[in-house]
């Protein structure tokens, strides 16, 4: 065992781990003590490397010890969209700052905790079932560590037109935080609800997110998932959304990576039933030296599956982004389609994109596209605005706004759409100047 | 208004313009005419601004300034107006909002007030008329999904909201039918007045069918070659331009 994951263990000593979950917990140390963090050596860690994750000895030891007061998090909060509210601060659940009562009929919320208090069957079938610890070590890690995080189970025949939207914030605290958020949502059959994960850094604390997500979609079941990654630009982020897809089901994501000193971002659809769809969007708008890379892979497992992938990224200064989109076609999933696109803006010299769709086919009669383009802001269009009396800063920013926005843009939901647009125009270098060309 | 004179221009190590002299007053239309690869486009791009270019000599007045040390967006505050041979399609920037930001960006610089919403929307309303243009068309991304006549349309629309001094039409004609061109002619004509100045840069007599030139002008081979009247241009349709070519070696 190497010295760099001690204090995963010693902290691990330190868990609650008393339930009918521990064994699972334990197997889950054991198989991250075997495997340790992935090394760049690694196809699926080619252009990532995790050693300043590895090399910080983050406390695991979850204790709520500070304080977040209301104002904090109504700057955050989407403005007039009512929404039911998961609040968890350095990696725990505040009840106090929760929406959790008076919930819908046939929805539950919880805390994980008490999710596996209350709902052992429901997590005995899916907990764990669709993020596989062998596959990334992080997501070991992360069921090792399974205490806060998110259960949402939507009944079969319910639609939830409240948006929930789970905030999980954090904050400088005596020892730096490594938190290990663990969601699951199970969505009965033609169920439909909203889902908004949000990962935010109050200051510019330094800490390590360890997230993963679990879905089940039932037949006809509908889930609109939001990512939205804010961490402070010291943190490190490591995400992972696994999806299982029932038939004529719908996953519609939504990622946009915008904070983090180190972000790995990664989606794994398995299209398991005929009609299942899947469309993923994804913004990452990069500057400094922030890295993130974004990995993404569906399996069309059976005919007649649907995949569309869009992803942009906008990179500055000396950052650097990775973008993988991998899709399996497995045998005899005919009739499928699977369009996949990736598209960068670079606005400096020194920022720097790798980006790779794999595709693997294994059937005869499907349909596949995939394109990825590399660029700089198109000299056409900028001469065009300029003619137009706009000084060649505004015309920069506005284009570069542009081309974020029409991932954005897209967005039916209006005080998600809004409050992204705001966020995207915060991170452009001159916000000041396109507020006019936009709808506030 | 404009005085041109001696310039040469070159894109990378090919010289295109060889020496061009214009001189254009206020309120007069001139059309500049000439063969495929005269340079006429070049003019007019070098008049606009547009990178890539190297002016080698020559000099260039518009105003009493001199216009190629200004940036485009400063020639467009100064009010030189360049409507496009192939008007560029920018997804995601508002048709609406780029032209109230140019009208704005404009009155500024003239030390006029920024217009408001409801200004700029009774502004809009009126010289839409003049192009016809269809209103579900402003609200869409600058000419995204636009016909060719619907984006050449749009270019005389800017213009009319943005009122230039001086006006340089590349190519407007082209690649419109007779009635898209009657329309954009007619938005032209309606901009005429004595303090503006317009030209008119095609390969076509048709146009001037539409919009009657006060000068017009050959270019060939990076030169002005034959001036007159607007008789040389039904001139030059009857007999092509090799005469002229043959005149002036």
């Amino acid at each position: 065992m190497s010295q760099d994951i001690q204090n995963y263990i010693s902290d691990f000593d330190q868990l609650k781990n008393d339930d009918w979950f521990a064994k699972n917990r334990q197997s889950a140390l054991n198989l991250f003590k075997d495997t340790g963090f992935p090394s760049s050596r690694l196809e699926n860690w080619k252009y990532t490397d995790v050693r300043p994750i590895k090399k910080k000895s983050f406390s695991n030891v979850t204790e709520a010890d500070v304080s977040v007061i209301a104002d904090e998090i109504n700057a955050i909060r989407f403005d007039g969209l009512d929404c039911i509210e998961v609040v968890f601060i350095n990696g725990v659940f505040s009840k106090e700052h929760s929406s959790l009562e008076e919930l819908d009929n046939g929805l539950v919320v919880e805390n994980m905790l008490d999710a596996l208090a209350n709902d052992k069957d429901l997590l005995a079938k899916h907990l764990t079932k669709y993020a596989d610890d062998k596959i990334s070590p992080f997501t070991a890690l992360n069921t090792a560590f399974i205490q806060n995080g998110t259960f949402i189970n939507v009944s079969a025949n319910t639609v939830i037109e409240k948006p929930i939207n789970i905030l999980y914030l954090s904050k400088e605290s005596n020892s730096a935080l490594a938190t290990h958020p663990r969601n699951l949502i199970v969505m009965g059959e033609n169920s439909e609800a909203t889902v908004i994960e949000s990962y935010i850094g109050l200051d510019d604390a330094n800490y390590f997110t360890n997230a993963v997500t679990e879905v089940s979609l039932s037949t006809n079941a509908i889930l609109k998932h939001y990512k939205i990654q804010q961490e402070s630009l010291n943190a490190y982020h490591i995400g992972n959304l696994n999806v299982m897809q029932g038939k004529d089901s719908k996953l519609e994501s939504h990622s946009i990576s915008l904070g983090g000193a180190l972000v790995r971002n990664d989606i794994h659809g398995q299209l398991a039933a005929e009609g299942a769809e899947i469309i993923m969007n994804g913004l990452y708008m990069t500057g400094d030296k922030q890295h993130v890379d974004n990995h993404t892979r569906v399996d069309h497992l059976k005919p007649r599956t649907l995949s569309t992938e869009n992803y942009r990224g906008v990179l500055n200064g000396k950052s650097r982004a990775v973008f993988n989109g991998k899709v399996i076609v497995h045998k005899d999933a005919q009739k499928i389609e699977a369009h996949q696109n990736n598209a960068n803006l670079l606005l400096s010299d020194d920022a720097e994109i790798d980006t790779k769709p794999e595709l693997e086919i294994y059937a005869d009669d499907v349909k596949c596209t995939h394109g990825a383009t590399v660029g700089q802001l198109d000299q056409n269009m900028l001469f065009y605005l300029r003619s137009r009396a706009i000084d060649e800063e505004t015309a920069r920013s506005l284009l570069t706004y542009a081309f974020a926005d029409e991932l954005i843009s897209n967005i039916s939901f209006a005080p998600i759409r809004n409050r992204l647009e705001r966020l995207v125009i915060g991170q452009l270098p001159d916000a000041a100047l396109i507020r006019e060309f936009t709808n506030e | 208004m404009l005085k041109i004179e001696n310039l040469h221009a070159k894109i990378g190590n090919k010289e295109i313009l060889k020496g061009l002299n214009l001189s254009v007053n206020a309120g007069e239309v001139h059309a500049i005419m000439g063969p495929n690869g005269s340079g006429k486009s070049t003019l007019a791009n070098v008049l606009a601004g547009r990178n890539g270019y190297d002016v080698t000599k020559g000099t260039v007045e518009y105003e009493g300034k001199n216009l190629l040390e200004l940036a485009p967006e400063e020639r467009a505050w100064a009010g030189v107006f360049l409507a496009f041979q192939y008007p560029v399609e920018i997804p995601g920037v508002n048709n609406v909002y780029l032209l109230k930001a140019a009208v704005n960006a404009v009155r500024k610089y003239r030390g006029e007030p920024e217009l408001d919403a409801v200004e700029f929307l009774g502004l809009i309303k009126e010289k839409m008329k003049i192009v016809k243009m269809k209103e579900d068309l402003l609200n869409r991304s600058v000419n995204e999904g636009f016909s060719g006549g619907e984006k050449k349309r749009n270019e005389i629309f800017q213009m009319s909201v943005l009122e230039p001094k001086l006006a340089i039409l590349d190519e407007t004609d082209s690649g419109l039918d007779i009635d898209a061109l009657k329309i954009v002619s007619e938005g032209v004509n309606s901009l005429r007045n004595e303090e503006r100045s317009i030209i008119l840069v095609t390969h076509y007599q048709r146009l001037l069918d539409y919009i009657k030139p006060d000068h017009v002008h050959v270019l060939s081979n990076g030169k002005i070659i034959k001036s007159g009247g607007p008789d040389l241009a039904l001139e030059l349709e009857e007999k092509g331009y090799d005469w002229i070519k043959e005149e002036a070696a």
